[in-house]
Parts: C-alpha cells; sequence; structure tokens
C-alpha cells in the first residue's frame, strides 16, 4: 500500500464482530432474511481514472464495524467512487472488499461479485426513486424473491417505521423531498442488507427532518447491526451520527477516528470559513484536557502576560504552544450586567463597553476585555432592559462550542 | 376499391410491426448499452433504410432471397418454394425497410431513462436484464408504441421494396399502394382515388396517435 493506507483499526469490539463468521460460505443469493446479522465490513481497494484535473487516485485501506461510519471529505475527495466501488457499481483497479465474512472483491483470487448479488444497500444522492411505481411498490422493490405474504408483511413493518404508509399510494412526484428521502431509506433497509451506503441522504433536508430520520436510522440499526457508510460533507452531521469517522482527502484517508479525534483537526481557514465570524484571535494552546475534550488558549501575539485572557475551547490535534486562531461569531455571545452564576458555558470574562452602535435591528457592542476586543450583538431589547451604555462594566459569556478553531 | 389488396396489407403491417417489437428491442437495448468502440457502424447501417432508394434496398433483397443466395436456398430447402415474390419474402423485405422506424424510437426512449435508477435497480438485486424489463420497458412506453406505430405506417405505404422482392401478384404479394399505381396505369383515376384516400387517412390517424402519445412527458403519466 501507498502512502495512503491507514492501519486497519478495530479498537470497538462490538456483539456482532464475536459472532462466528460463515467463512465465505454464505450463498450471494440467499434469501435476503436467512445471512448472519452483521458483520465488518473491510476495504482495501486502489482505482485510477482521470478527471478534469489529470489523474485521480483512490487509495484506501478501512475498516468498518457495525454501526455509523462517517465518510467526510470536500467533493473531488473520492467518496462517492468509494461507495460505488463497494457496491460493485464500478471496478476498482485492485484491491480487496469483504464484508460479512464473504469476499465480493479480490482481484488476487479474480473475485467480483456483481453488483446485484451484493445485498449491499445503497442510497444514492438523487436516490433514483422509480417514477413509475408508487411509493408501496417502490418499497417492495427489492422483494421480488419473496412471498407476497412475506412481501406485504415487511412493506407494513418498514412504511410504519419510516412513517410513510399515508402515501404508500402516491408516485414519487407526488411526495414531499423529506418523505422521498424516507422512501429511499425504507427501500434500501427492507431488503435487510449487510451493510449500507448512504452517499448524502440528509443533505437537502431541514434540521428537524434531518433529526428525525436519524432517529429512525439509528433505532433501524439497533436492532440489524450492520455497518453503515455515511458519505457527507457536513461537519454537523459527523457529530450526530458518526461512531466512527474517515476523513478523506484527494482519495487518501487523511485521518480515522472518532468524531472529536478527528474532526476538531484545526482546518485552514479560507473566505468563506472568515465570513462567518465576526472575532478572530491569533491564540496559542496553553493546556489540553482531554478528558473533557476540551483546551485551554491564550489569546494574542503578545509575549505572555500574566492575566492574558484564556479561552476554553473544543480540543482539537495540537500540542501546547501551537498556534492557532480562534474564532467566534457575535451572536453566539453573551452580556451580563453581573457576574453570572450557576451557568453550563466555560468562559466567562470581565470587560468594559467601549462603543453600541446600532445597525437595523441589532445592536453591536464592542467590549473590551483586558485589551482584546470582542464584536457581540444583541437585540435593542436586551440593550434596553440592561441599560447597556458606553463604560459600562459587563461580562462576557462564551460556550466552548462556540469558539471555532482554525489553522494558521 | 381493392379491398384483397387492403387486407393484405393490414395483415402485412401488423405483422411486420409485430415482428419489429422482438426484434428491435434486443438491438435497441444493445445499440443503447453495449460500449463496444465499432457500435456507431452498426447504428448507421440500421439507419440506412431511411436513405436508401427502396429499389436499391429491394435489389439487394431480391438478390439475398434468391434461390441462389444461402437464406434463400435454405429457405427453399426448409419450405419447398423460393421467398423471393412470396408474402414471407415481403414481409422478411419490409422488417429490413421499416427497422429504423423501430429501433430509433426503441432506443431513443431506452436512452432517455435515467441510469441512475439502473444503478438503483441493481442494488436492490435486479441483474441488468431484470432491470431493463423492470424500469427501462415501462418508462419507455411511449417510445415502444411510437416504434410500433411508426413501423406499422411506413410498412403500409412501402411500395418500392415491395415491387422489387414481392412482385404485383393479387392476393399474394400486391399490396394497396402497388394497387394504386396499377389503377394510374389503367386509367381507373376514381378508384385510384378511393384507395389513396384510404391510405392517406390510415397514415394521418396513426401519426397523429404517435404525435399525441408524445405531447407531454409519459414517464409519470396515465399508464401504470
Amino acid at each position: 500500500m501507498g502512502g495512503g493506507s491507514v492501519a486497519v483499526k478495530a479498537k470497538k469490539k462490538t456483539k456482532a464482530e464475536t459472532k462466528p463468521k460463515t467463512s465465505g460460505a454464505t450463498p450471494a443469493t440467499a434469501p435476503a432474511s436467512s445471512y448472519p446479522i452483521s458483520a465488518d465490513l473491510e476495504v482495501r481497494i486502489r482505482k485510477r481514472f482521470p478527471n478534469p484535473e489529470g489523474t485521480f487516485n483512490l487509495n484506501v485501506h478501512f475498516r468498518a464495524l457495525a454501526g455509523f461510519t462517517i465518510l467526510f471529505g470536500a467533493s473531488g475527495a473520492g467518496k462517492t467512487t468509494l461507495l460505488d466501488c463497494i457496491a460493485g457499481l464500478t471496478d476498482p483497479d485492485e484491491g480487496r472488499i469483504f464484508v460479512g465474512g464473504e469476499d465480493l472483491y479480490d482481484s488476487e483470487k479474480k473475485c467480483n461479485v456483481a453488483a446485484w448479488k451484493r445485498r449491499i444497500g445503497y442510497v444514492h444522492q438523487d436516490l433514483g426513486l422509480f417514477p413509475h411505481l408508487t411509493v408501496e411498490e417502490n418499497v417492495v422493490y427489492g422483494l421480488r424473491a419473496l412471498s407476497a405474504a412475506e412481501r406485504a408483511a415487511r412493506s407494513r413493518d418498514i412504511l410504519a417505521r419510516f412513517r410513510i404508509e399515508r402515501m404508500r399510494d402516491r408516485r414519487p412526484a407526488q411526495i414531499s423531498g423529506g418523505e422521498r428521502q424516507r422512501v429511499a431509506l425504507a427501500r434500501a433497509l427492507v431488503t435487510e442488507p449487510r451493510a449500507l451506503l448512504l452517499d448524502e441522504p440528509l443533505a437537502a433536508l431541514d434540521r428537524p427532518t434531518k433529526s428525525s430520520l436519524v432517529n429512525d436510522l439509528r433505532k433501524w440499526n439497533q436492532h440489524y447491526r450492520v455497518p453503515i457508510l455515511l458519505v457527507t460533507h457536513n461537519g454537523e452531521e459527523v457529530f450526530a451520527l458518526g461512531d466512527e469517522v474517515i476523513m478523506l482527502d484527494t482519495g487518501r484517508i487523511v485521518a480515522q477516528g472518532q468524531p472529536h479525534e478527528v474532526m476538531r483537526v484545526p482546518r485552514l481557514e479560507t473566505v468563506a470559513q472568515l465570513s462567518g465570524f465576526e472575532n478572530i484571535f491569533d491564540a496559542t494552546v496553553v493546556g489540553l484536557h482531554e478528558d473533557r475534550g476540551t483546551m485551554t488558549c491564550r489569546l494574542g501575539t503578545s509575549q505572555p502576560k500574566k492575566d492574558a485572557l484564556e479561552l476554553e475551547t473544543p480540543l482539537v490535534r495540537a500540542e501546547v504552544g501551537s498556534r492557532l486562531r480562534v474564532g467566534v461569531r457575535a451572536g453566539d455571545l453573551l452580556l451580563a450586567t453581573e457576574k453570572p452564576r450557576g451557568l453550563s458555558a466555560r468562559n466567562i470574562l470581565p470587560g468594559t463597553i467601549k462603543n453600541l452602535q446600532q445597525r437595523d435591528v441589532i445592536v453591536a457592542a464592542m467590549v473590551d476585555c483586558n485589551g482584546i476586543e470582542f464584536e457581540v450583538h444583541l437585540t435593542l431589547a436586551a440593550r434596553d432592559s440592561l441599560k447597556l451604555g458606553d463604560g459600562k462594566s459587563v461580562w462576557l459569556v462564551a460556550k466552548t462550542h462556540s469558539c471555532h478553531l482554525l489553522g494558521v | 376499391m381493392n379491398w384483397e389488396a387492403f387486407w393484405l396489407t393490414v395483415r402485412l403491417a401488423a405483422i411486420v410491426s409485430a415482428l419489429l417489437v422482438t426484434i428491435g428491442i434486443p438491438i435497441a437495448y444493445w445499440l443503447t448499452y453495449s460500449r463496444w468502440r465499432w457500435k456507431f457502424l452498426v447504428e448507421a447501417a440500421v439507419a440506412l433504410p431511411i436513405v436508401l432508394p427502396p429499389t436499391v434496398l429491394g435489389f439487394y433483397m431480391l438478390i439475398a432471397l434468391g434461390s441462389r443466395s444461402p437464406l434463400g436456398r435454405w429457405w427453399e430447402s426448409f419450405t419447398g418454394h423460393p421467398l423471393a415474390f412470396t408474402f414471407e419474402g415481403l414481409v422478411v423485405g419490409s422488417l429490413l425497410y421499416s427497422l429504423p422506424f423501430a429501433v430509433q424510437p426503441f432506443a431513443a426512449s431506452f436512452g432517455a431513462v435515467d441510469r441512475q435508477l439502473l444503478r438503483a435497480a441493481a442494488s436492490l438485486g435486479d441483474s441488468p436484464l431484470q432491470a431493463f424489463r423492470r424500469v427501462v420497458l415501462p418508462l419507455s412506453k411511449a417510445g415502444l408504441v411510437t416504434g410500433v406505430a411508426l413501423s406499422f405506417a411506413h410498412t403500409l405505404g412501402e411500395f418500392g421494396v415491395v415491387l422489387m422482392v414481392g412482385g404485383n401478384i393479387p392476393g399474394v404479394t400486391r399490396t394497396i399502394s402497388i394497387d394504386i399505381y396499377d389503377q394510374v396505369q389503367t386509367a381507373n383515376y376514381s378508384s385510384a382515388n378511393q384507395t389513396a384516400l384510404l391510405l392517406l387517412m390510415i397514415s394521418f390517424i396513426v401519426l397523429s396517435i404517435v404525435y399525441g402519445l408524445n405531447r407531454r412527458p409519459w414517464a409519470v403519466g396515465p399508464w401504470r
């Protein structure tokens, strides 16, 4: 393996993993319900293909256990190609794909199970619902081999589980985006696949729909315990779903681990990232609290002073003494006229209002905290009820997770 | 009005368009999904009858069906009579003549089906042929109807190939268009007029059906 390989990681033993393996004896065409429940997915593949920027090299090695594994990376990182290889919709150049005790692909053994015999559920980004079939017909599409009674029972169960019974006789064009997403998920899950591939299935959804769908998926997986590979480029989804995260960059795995280990790696700030933060400070890491998942950063580039301002921030992969930047949105900061007590926020800093400015319906307060100026956004009502004015002493409150760390 | 020629023509067109469904679907399937680099040659060959003068096509068909060709000999040893100048010969000639009118609409509608649906079907356990039957064919109904209607109408009005391959044997190979030609030759204009008008009306009705069907997208239309 080249530079992109990552040591196989299998630190979390699950119940499923300790089950006896069938050592490749599971026939690919076995009825969907008779396979041993759950087993992990191991992928070690290389694939080269031309793309607009030249040749793209996908070179990955990882193992996904039962539960959610997030494939995280910018577009063009090779996430969808990787899923296509696992599903059998495109062939790698070499390597091995192994799931539930069976080889799906092995270039050495010249083994390549056809996509339709792999029993891997795959929900594509654009869902691929059959427009000529009703919701129910879509859902039972993959159950052709079952008896009519069994098909009806499974369909009833999954339609209820995903709360789409009402629209069973409608066509995909006649239901909402969130409902379509549910139908696509239900259609893949009802076949009881031995692994599930989800290519940004939540991307188009609003937040409440998203979280209820995530709950449905979680509940389903508590019962079936299969590896679920979920592609996203949304950092929030990583924390909401991920048991394990694999970070892909231009076809290679750059990090793998639990979300807080992988995701808090400071990344280079971009114009887009900067645009959201009214407050950006240079900072130095002065303490790591791995047990709490936080760290302490001292603000300012000047020589350390005794009373320098310190912020508690989320933990990133950094060492004491390393330099980075902290970004805080003005709308995420709170002001109090007395020192707050019994508050969960970890950063409570004394300061003085230098200046108050009304911008339409928002009041922007510039607060000086020991020589460092924060911009805080308040409502008009908050300004009036706290009787805020220039020179007033205040307490500035910032939650740990409102402090975003950016690379230098 | 020569009803014998009329019904012979309708029978010919019905048989040819039915056969073209069975022959045209596999050819269109191959043309749509094959990645063979020389595929365009086959596409060009299938389209040839559109541009060739019917007499050229008819001439080669006559040679190919005649007693000296392997096909003609095989047919003769099999049935005991030659293929040329028979109704069966007419069917074979018309099949080739109308082939592009079936294959092209078929292939166009197969190609219009979103490939993502085929990927989804594969992940749900469908072999490529099963996915074709369960997804592509139902979504290509408009194209299939168009292909059948066009090849029916096209066969109905053919003249050159029929004359070359079938000759002009009443009750066997005399089709409606040859009958019109005969009537004009014998200055029987009123009878020619009746027959021509009938052919014109049928052709117009068939084409109206085709264009009516393709008026709006049928992928999510009233058919199930």
